[in-house]
């Protein structure tokens, strides 16, 4: 371990920005329990994906030259998501020749990327939040998480240790959701067909609560459960982790904001 | 075959709409997943089994022309001949040029995907000569004048009872209280009527799953044995393959056969392995009087060298497809030509043009579930993102998602002005949404909100409340 405090810069994700701050928040919280010393820098954006994933090679890397050079003076960069994690850890080397300076600095920033909860247990050797909920709740592994970074025991290992949770599997938690950034915009029936399924395994656990890592899936699948009616509230897991519930789960109304009594 | 992948999203609609579809194809995870899962649970090597077969295929295909060249020269050894087809309609001519010249009026067939890829029965027929498929999946589909739906189950995409209904109105000679509801019921009633084609045929055409260069051979598997008679039997066994299939030794191929089976329906190995080596010599109890070996390239040599080169390492197991949520969902046909799923994603695109199969690659969420099962460990997601790469250099994406792309782009690299656009949506989406937690319909959205609410932000963006936090705390 680092003796001073880690300096963390937090990539806060274009969809946390701009729909649930409150994950950002809890991430925040969790970082600082941890013993690292937190900054989100303003002039973050995006993280490329949907150009990257839609074959824009060029307008990638000019979004990935500015992360790169923004996150360099940080001792980590630390995602509250799977797959921005992944394009950051994984992708962003490949977006330049190597051998060249670029590419050099997309690897040093590579090296130092994480994703939230993998970082806490990893590299801060979490290994129990001080935190409490009280229900049933089932994860769903977001693809990128566990297959580009392969995280799988660390949520459920922390999970576990929040007084009150009760934690069931549900069947094929690690199969996709059916979002896929931009292919639930370009294949909605084909998507619609995933998330069906999805949502049919998560309500047979009978779970109070829904936890992913990816607030894109947690926004797919919280929309398909509210569509079936079903009483599962959905939430990031960092939420729960850092018992940040002051916002109301996603997709619910802003006035039922009552979380169980915890 | 005419590919109809262009039309990958109609196909899709149709699929999710047809109800005996949808109830085959429940079939696929229960059975192919959970065999794989646990046969590899049983072979604690089968990662570094995985490792040997990647790199003998590495080898393989850094060496094609060498390797290609021991073959035929050991295919002559043993008396057989090669025929080098360039492309599809190559293939068809010498294929129905060795029937014409003997006279063939009828060919039996093992399953082969490459002969699906160059449409040989339908070239066939039209040439005046029946070619009467062997494999039950096959026959099946045969009997229905339909396409394979699966590189190794052809048929997956019906039912028992469709099946059923098929060879009663087929196999007039069916006593109506017999019972053919099983699988093994059904391959003995498919085995029954395909009896006499062996001896009758004057030709039998099979694929290979391997060429073995050290000796010469093709090699194919199967679970009903039907390859064997349809390559022993008939005068004349003509193999159609394609060049990648080629592996430098004996021992090779039992490296990747272990991998196949596993992979593909969760056996330890595959009922029936076949060896065949030049036509029969003196001293053989059977076999053909000529053997002929078909090498088809149809674009495969263009993929040398490029990043689409580690797709030649596939060897048609069928995992990719099995596992893939999209394949499980719309099945087989939708993807509108012979080769679907994952694999089908990155080789139609290489094989008949990424203008006519550009909805393919695009036909995925990047789940990475085919990479992570594939024996051969290519990087599906990664060639398709290619492909989409190709096609937005090409300008083959829409424009107007292009022209949204940029815009979106220009923006997210210029904080200050991204910074200000994220608060007025976040803010303007919270006011449209009022009291309620999400839209039941959002006119730019409408492909998210047919099927699925669309969660309403919480009002103000992480980044201004950041500001403020600073500020205060
Ligand atoms: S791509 Fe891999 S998993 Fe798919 S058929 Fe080929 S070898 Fe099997």
């Amino acid at each position: 371990m680092v003796a001073r405090p880690p300096h963390v810069g937090l990539f806060v994700t274009c969809l946390i920005d701009l729909f649930r701050p409150s994950v950002g928040f809890a991430a925040v919280k969790l970082l600082e329990w941890s013993g690292c010393e937190v900054d989100a820098p303003a002039a973050q954006t995006c993280c490329g994906q949907p150009a990257y994933n839609s074959g824009d090679r060029a307008d990638t890397r000019a979004i990935a030259r500015q992360v790169i050079e923004l996150f360099a003076p940080y001792d980590y960069v630390v995602v509250p998501s799977g797959s921005c994690a992944g394009m950051l850890h994984k992708h962003y080397p490949s977006l330049f020749a190597a051998g060249t300076a670029e590419r050099q600095a997309a690897e040093a920033l590579a090296e130092k990327s994480w994703e939230l909860v993998s970082f806490l247990t990893h590299v801060m050797g979490v290994e129990a939040v001080p935190s409490a909920f009280e229900g049933r709740v089932t994860y769903h592994d977001s693809c990128s998480g566990l297959r580009e970074l392969g995280i799988h025991r660390e949520p459920r290992q922390l999970l576990q240790t929040v007084r009150g949770l009760e934690l069931v599997e549900m069947r094929d938690s690690e199969v996709c959701c059916g979002f896929g950034g931009t292919f639930c915009v370009k294949y909605p029936d084909i998507s619609n067909d995933m998330v069906e399924k999805k949502a049919a395994n998560i309500e047979a656990t009978r779970a109070d609560l829904l936890l992913a890592g990816d607030l894109g899936c947690l926004m797919n699948m919280a929309g398909k459960l509210k569509r079936r009616g079903a009483p599962i509230a959905v939430r990031h897991v960092a939420e729960v982790l850092a018992q940040e519930l002051s916002a109301p789960a996603i997709g619910e109304k802003p006035s039922s904001a009552k979380e169980p009594a915890t | 075959m005419q590919p109809t992948s262009h039309a990958f999203k109609d196909n899709a609609a149709r699929a999710l709409h047809d109800e005996k579809l949808q109830r085959a194809l429940l079939n696929v995870p229960t059975g192919f997943v959970q065999k794989r899962a646990r046969a590899r649970d049983r072979l604690p090597e089968f990662d570094a089994l995985r490792e040997e077969g990647v790199a003998i295929k590495k080898h393989a295909l850094a060496h094609l022309d060498l390797y290609l060249e021991a073959y035929e020269r050991k295919v002559h050894e043993s008396g057989g001949h090669v025929h080098w087809a360039p492309t599809a309609e190559d293939a068809r001519r010498i294929i129905i040029d060795l029937c014409k010249d003997r006279g063939a009026r009828l060919v039996t067939k093992g399953k082969s995907m490459v002969s699906e890829e160059i449409g040989l029965n339908d070239a066939l027929q039209a040439a005046g000569i029946t070619p009467v498929e062997t494999d039950l999946g096959e026959y099946i589909i045969q009997l229905r004048g339909e396409t394979p739906s699966h590189i190794i189950a052809p048929a997956v995409h019906l039912t028992r009872d469709q099946v059923e209904a098929d060879f009663r109105r087929v196999h007039t000679t069916l006593p109506p209280d017999r019972m053919i509801s099983e699988a093994p019921e059904l391959v003995a009633e498919a085995r029954a009527m395909l009896r006499q084609k062996y001896f009758e045929a004057d030709i039998g055409i099979t694929g290979a799953n391997f060429l073995v260069a050290e000796t010469g051979s093709s090699v194919i598997v199967t679970n009903e044995g039907n390859g064997d008679l349809t390559q022993s039997l008939p005068k004349v066994h003509i193999v159609v393959t394609s060049i990648e299939k080629i592996v430098p030794t004996l021992e090779d191929v039992s490296t990747i056969l272990r991998l196949l089976a596993r992979s593909a329906t969760g056996q330890e190995f595959s009922s029936y392995t076949t060896f065949s080596t030049g036509p029969r010599r003196a001293e053989d109890p059977d076999g053909p009087e000529e053997y002929h070996v078909v090498l088809l390239d149809n674009g495969r040599s263009a993929l040398l060298g490029t990043v689409f080169e580690d797709m030649l390492r596939c060897i048609r197991c069928g995992a990719c497809l099995n596992h893939c949520p999209v394949y499980q969902a719309v099945g087989g046909h939708a993807y509108g030509w012979v080769y679907s799923g994952p694999m089908g994603a990155v080789l139609t695109p290489s094989l008949v043009g990424v203008e006519e199969a550009g909805p393919l690659p695009n036909a995925s969420t990047f789940c990475g579930r085919c990479e992570e099962v594939c024996p051969m460990r290519i990087p599906l997601p990664k060639m398709m993102r290619h492909w989409r790469e190709r096609e937005y250099e090409r300008h083959l994406t829409p424009l107007s998602y292009r022209k949204g792309l940029n815009l979106w782009a220009w923006a997210a690299t210029r904080p200050n002005i991204y910074r200000r656009l994220a608060s007025v949506a976040a803010r303007a989406l919270r006011l449209l949404a009022g009291r309620r937690g999400g839209f039941r319909r959002l006119p730019l959205a409408s492909g998210w909100t047919r099927y699925r609410d669309f969660p309403a932000p919480e009002g103000k963006t992480f980044h201004e409340l950041w500001k403020e936090r600073r500020r205060h705390g």
